[in-house]
């Protein structure tokens, strides 16, 4: 590969850091290709802002290589580091009007007062802020000061745009809007963007690719979809989404579909390949529906919620509790009735076995969504 | 170009002058002087290192140019961390040589015969290092550090390396240094050489730790009399300090904003001038003495000179000091919580005695401590009042300049000072750590304090009244005293006292500054002007330091640089007079030994405020700058320090006061040429010129208030300026004067 096709790339190689006995990052290799918006995405303390603050040049490794562009920066300074990064608190100079924030990296860089102004303008308007150059951020909204932050991150033209929970500042409603405004930023400007969040729903919507960590390591590699649908783990099929977990029994597999028992019913699904034997299944609240009980699989319903648009369940069954969300909210079942349970054809997965916990972290994929 | 190799040339382009170019050794009359430049540069005693090399065949400057050249020679290596790693190699050990050869070899030779015995005898000695030398001991620091950095220390931040590694240098040279010489003082001859008998003679001497004021008549030894009046002035200031913050905070005291300027009191009164007032009203012919003489015929006689005079006058001093710690601590208190014992039953009475004094405990002792450490060190009004019977600090100050002139015994006496108020210090650092309950959490919580019990209120009313009288009367009469012609035998309204001090007459010339006071006093402004903006640098870039780096070490880092806060003015002088009055580094009697001195007494409050209002910054803030590729230098400068101005001009005039007002340290470094006010106002009251004396302190006194008024308007004005924007991130009021004591 030449240095061309390497621009905007990032990789972390065997990388461990230790903060004195705490261990943050275990063991982290993952790479980055150019061009795509990576979230790094877990629980807090998951070690994902460290992952995050390495790259940008604002810890150093404990072990291990980082490389951005090709180019081994391990050792480099923040400052020397062609990236640059969007803070969860936007850090905006409180003393520089938005301009003024807006051109600091380009003045820092040696750009001259004019044409560093010129560019700010231009990443203001990138970001529908025209106009607003003299004001002090303390006079601007916090969506808009968000947006001031991304400018002046972008103006810089860094090979890799580092946002670390960018939206947790926000209120519900801006925050679906800005998210939506960013991945359209970072798709038309084609940059390389890594995205720090603990909110699966804002990974989901942006990702190509998500990383989703886990006690200082990689728990899953792969697209939103391959998270949801195939999750490697209990722990990521609990954390992308809500998912029962229950035991069952692989009766066989064969053609991309697997047949297996749960609570004796047998259920025919599409699969990967799975050896036969006791397994564990991922059941999506929305993937059960409700039937007139049969005799065949089955339960007893132990709380029933109505809100609005659907109705939450918790049924007992042999396999162990399910929680259940049903959009039938026409008739909401009693509490302590009996009703029959199927389960849908998508939003149903097999768990492969891992021999640790459930941690497991499949070979790179070179799929992109 | 790499920044790496820039910064490198910069480090090789300081040591390349050093080395080749500035002269090595001290000139006589100053650096700055240029006389020296017409016998530039083959002379042995103005030459560059070079010169001296080849001239005078000093050998031993032959491993600094190595070192030098190694750095210039790995200037042209890939850079990486195998250079880093040679870098500062070549920096630690040009370092480590300058350190063994400055220290082994003085004006005639060998410091230490075992070299001689090595060696053989060398032909001739050195001089102190001059500007060569310090330019070289610097240009190997910033080796070591660029090295580093570039071996990945610090995330490989040069800036901050640099940073560290030069404040490690300068406090271990202008802190630890002389108080190690002070330990070697203690156990040396007159002749240098070494000698435990004259330490265990001085260690055991009775004069110092006898006992005798048990079982007889003579007076006890000095430290336990020192010991004796610090526990009471101590228990005192703590007790007056309370009664003050209670009638503050739980009384309907009708004045509390002028009771709160009582606060900025210390540290505008320079603090002997208490002592001077109290001569004045109560000596043998003071005001007081007088009248009651006259009226009743009882003569009250010597009294106040010693311990009682000391203690009264410490009292004064250090009461404000108590009483700004413990407001701090009652106001602290969560209302909250007096409440809630109230609705559980508990008249005011019982609530102050199971809730309020139970959470002051911490704080009192805190306060207690402080004011320990300050009677212990308090130079001035001792000197004043207890003429040669007085307390360790004269002590030491007596055995060196007095006809005693015996320097080991006054460092045996500081390292026996040094003892007492580092224990305190210490106490104050391990015990009361952690033990602060204070209970109010910069959330909003309601109520009001709850107001003492009436009996309480008596008792407060009944010790602060008075002693708030007392107190008014002892600065009136240091501001009015200067207009009296002698105080208690002639009370005629008289201007000659500021006459003589501050006459000035316009010639043709110009102003011809012809009052006795005025050479001391632009000496004291020009060297107070010179040490507060280094001293708020030093502080401020050591409290980014501690806050927004992590370092192996950074605890003791910061630990060593209050340290210097807890060492006694008096043990201060006595070690800067033992460590720099020869080679390798000779200062005394020049102006930079007084800068140097306040820079490093008065940098624990720039780096405490520092610290506090660092902290209010929000990390993200730097880190922003960094990532948008600004250089930690640049961030400290464009961030940083706009965001910090309020600190920055409190660090300022702060350590411009306290410059001008202290004497402790400062009696011991003057000299004829640099003469500082304070040190001529003690000479004053020496002669028993009183009134010229009392003149002079009213005049510094205004000085100073008019100094702080000043700076506190246009920091106001900054804050008004900036409403909205520094609304986040500066919020740092004027606690300017609140927190400068030694905690």
């Amino acid at each position: 590969m030449t240095n061309d096709d390497l621009r905007g790339s990032v990789r972390f190689e065997s990388v461990r850091k230790s903060f004195g006995a705490h261990v943050a990052i275990r063991d982290l290799s993952l790479t980055i290709r150019p061009g795509t918006l990576v979230t790094l995405l877990g629980p807090s303390g998951c070690g994902k802002t460290t992952t995050l603050r390495m790259l940008a040049g604002l810890e150093q490794p404990t072990s291990g290589r980082i490389l951005i562009g090709g180019r081994d920066v391990t050792a480099l300074p923040a400052n020397e580091r062609d990236v640059s990064m969007v803070f969860q608190s936007y850090a905006l100079f409180p003393h520089m009007s938005v301009a003024e924030n807006v051109a600091y990296g380009l003045r820092s860089s040696g750009l001259g007062r004019k044409p560093a102004t010129e560019k700010a303008e231009q990443g203001l308007e990138l970001v529908g802020l025209a106009g607003y150059g003299g004001r002090l951020p303390s006079e601007l909204s916090g969506g808009q000061q968000q947006r001031v932050a991304v400018a002046r991150a972008l103006v810089l033209e860094p090979q890799v745009l580092l946002l670390d929970e960018p939206l947790s500042n926000l209120d519900a409603r801006l925050r679906r809007r800005v998210r939506t405004e960013i991945r359209e930023l970072q798709q038309r400007l084609g940059f390389t963007a890594v995205y720090v969040t603990h909110d699966q729903e804002e990974a989901l919507a942006v990702s190509d690719e998500i990383v989703v960590m886990r006690d200082g390591e990689a728990a899953q590699i792969g697209a939103p979809r391959d998270l949801y649908e195939e999750p490697a783990s209990e722990f990521i099929a609990d954390f992308i989404g809500e998912a029962n977990v229950v035991a069952c029994e692989i009766l066989g597999h064969g053609a991309g579909r697997a047949r297996i028992r749960i609570g004796g019913y047998e259920h025919e699904m599409a699969a990967r390949p799975v050896p036969s034997g006791a397994g564990r299944l991922a059941i999506r609240p929305n993937a059960v529906y409700l039937r007139e009980a049969d005799g065949g699989f089955g339960g007893r319903v132990l709380s029933a919620a109505y809100l609005g648009d659907h109705v939450e369940y918790e049924i007992e069954t042999a396999a162990g509790t399910l929680f259940v969300t049903d959009p039938a909210v026409e008739r909401v079942r009693p509490v302590g009735s009996s009703v029959g349970l199927g389960l849908a054809e998508r939003g149903v997965a097999i768990i492969p076995s891992s021999p640790r916990g459930g941690r497991q972290v499949p070979p790179q994929t070179g799929r992109s969504a | 170009m790499d920044p790496r190799v820039r910064r490198l040339d910069l480090a090789l382009l300081v040591a390349a002058a050093a080395f080749l170019l500035l002269p090595w050794y001290r000139i006589e009359g100053g650096v700055l002087g240029f006389g020296w430049f017409a016998r530039y540069p083959l002379d042995a005693e103005i030459g560059p290192a070079v010169v001296q090399l080849f001239l005078r065949g000093a050998w031993w400057l032959l491993p600094l140019g190595l070192a030098v050249a190694a750095g210039a020679a790995l200037r042209f290596r890939r850079p990486g961390p195998d250079r880093g790693s040679a870098v500062a190699l070549a920096g630690a050990f040009g370092i480590g040589w300058l350190l063994l050869e400055g220290l082994s070899i003085g004006y005639r030779g060998w410091n230490w015969s075992g070299w001689e015995t090595l060696f053989g005898p060398l032909a001739e000695g050195q001089l102190p290092l001059g500007l060569g030398g310090m330019a070289l001991a610097l240009s190997f620091l910033l080796f070591i550090a660029f090295g580093l950095a570039e071996r990945g220390v610090m995330r490989g931040d040069a800036f901050v390396v640099a940073s560290i590694t030069i404040l490690v240098g300068l406090v271990s040279t202008f802190v630890l240094y002389p108080i190690a010489s002070l330990f070697i003082g203690a156990f040396q001859t007159f002749d240098g050489s070494f000698d435990p008998t004259s330490f265990i003679a001085n260690i055991q001497d009775r004069s110092i730790w006898s006992l005798a004021c048990l079982d007889s008549e003579y007076s006890c030894g000095i430290a336990w009399r020192t010991m004796f009046l610090a526990i009471v002035t101590g228990l005192g200031t703590t007790l007056l300090g309370l009664a003050f913050a209670l009638l503050l905070t739980r009384t309907r005291f009708p004045f509390k904003r002028p009771l709160r300027l009582l606060t900025i009191l210390p540290i505008i009164t320079p603090p002997f001038v208490i002592g001077l007032a109290l001569i004045l009203l109560l000596g043998r012919s003071g005001v007081i003495t007088r009248f009651v003489a006259d009226w009743t015929g009882y003569d009250a006689g010597r009294w106040l000179y010693g311990l009682s005079g000391i203690f009264v006058a410490q009292m004064l001093s250090f009461t404000p000091i108590a009483f700004m710690v413990l407001i701090g601590v009652v106001e602290a208190i969560s209302p909250s919580m007096e409440e809630a014992a109230q609705t559980m039953r508990a008249n005011r009475w019982r609530t102050f005695w199971t809730v309020t004094f139970p959470l002051l405990r911490p704080g009192l002792a805190n306060a207690f401590l402080i004011g320990f450490i300050e009677s212990m060190a308090d130079f001035g009004n001792p000197l004043v009042l207890g003429g040669s019977h007085g307390v360790l600090s004269t002590e030491i100050f007596f055995a060196v300049v007095g006809a005693q002139n015996d320097p080991a015994r006054a460092a045996v006496l500081a390292l026996i000072l040094l003892c007492f108020t580092l224990s305190a210090f210490l106490a104050q650092r391990i015990w009361l750590k952690g033990k602060n309950f204070t209970t109010i959490t910069g959330k909003g919580d309601g109520g009001r304090h709850v107001e003492l019990d009436p009996r309480l209120a008596g008792l407060v009313y009944a010790v602060v009244l008075p002693w708030l009288a007392f107190t008014v009367v002892i600065y009136a009469m240091i501001l009015f005293g200067g207009f009296v012609r002698t105080w208690g035998l002639d009370h005629t309204l008289t201007l000659e006292h500021f006459e003589k001090a501050f006459a000035f007459a316009l010639s043709p010339d110009g102003i011809r500054w012809s009052g006795v006071a005025w050479d001391s006093f632009w000496t004291t402004m020009e060297i107070a002007l010179i040490a507060a903006p280094l001293t708020a640098a030093v502080g401020l870039l050591t409290a980014y330091l501690v806050v927004r780096q992590r370092f192996a070490g950074r605890e003791v880092f910061e630990f060593l640089l209050m340290l210097s806060f807890a060492i006694p003015g008096t043990v201060i002088g006595i070690s800067y007079v033992l460590a720099f009055n020869l080679p390798p580094i000779e200062l005394t009697g020049t102006a930079t030994i007084l800068v140097i001195c306040f820079v490093f007494r008065n940098m624990p409050v720039g780096v405490r405020g520092g610290i506090a209002s660092m902290s209010q910054l929000d990390r993200s803030l730097d880190e922003a700058s960094l990532t948008l590729g600004a250089n930690s230098f640049t961030t400290m400068r464009r961030i940083i320090l706009p965001l910090l101005r309020p600190a920055i001009v409190t660090a300022l005039v702060y350590s411009f006061v306290r410059s001008i007002t202290s004497i402790s340290a400062v009696i011991f470094l003057v000299s004829a040429q640099y003469n500082m006010a304070t040190a001529y106002i003690v000479g004053l009251t020496e002669n028993g010129e009183y009134g010229v004396a009392i003149a002079y302190s009213a005049a510094l006194i205004v000085v100073m208030v008019l100094v702080i008024s000043g700076f506190q308007l246009l920091v106001g004005q900054r804050t008004l300026r900036r409403p909205a924007g520094a609304a986040k991130s500066a919020p740092v009021p004027s606690p300017a004067f609140s927190e400068e004591k030694p905690t």
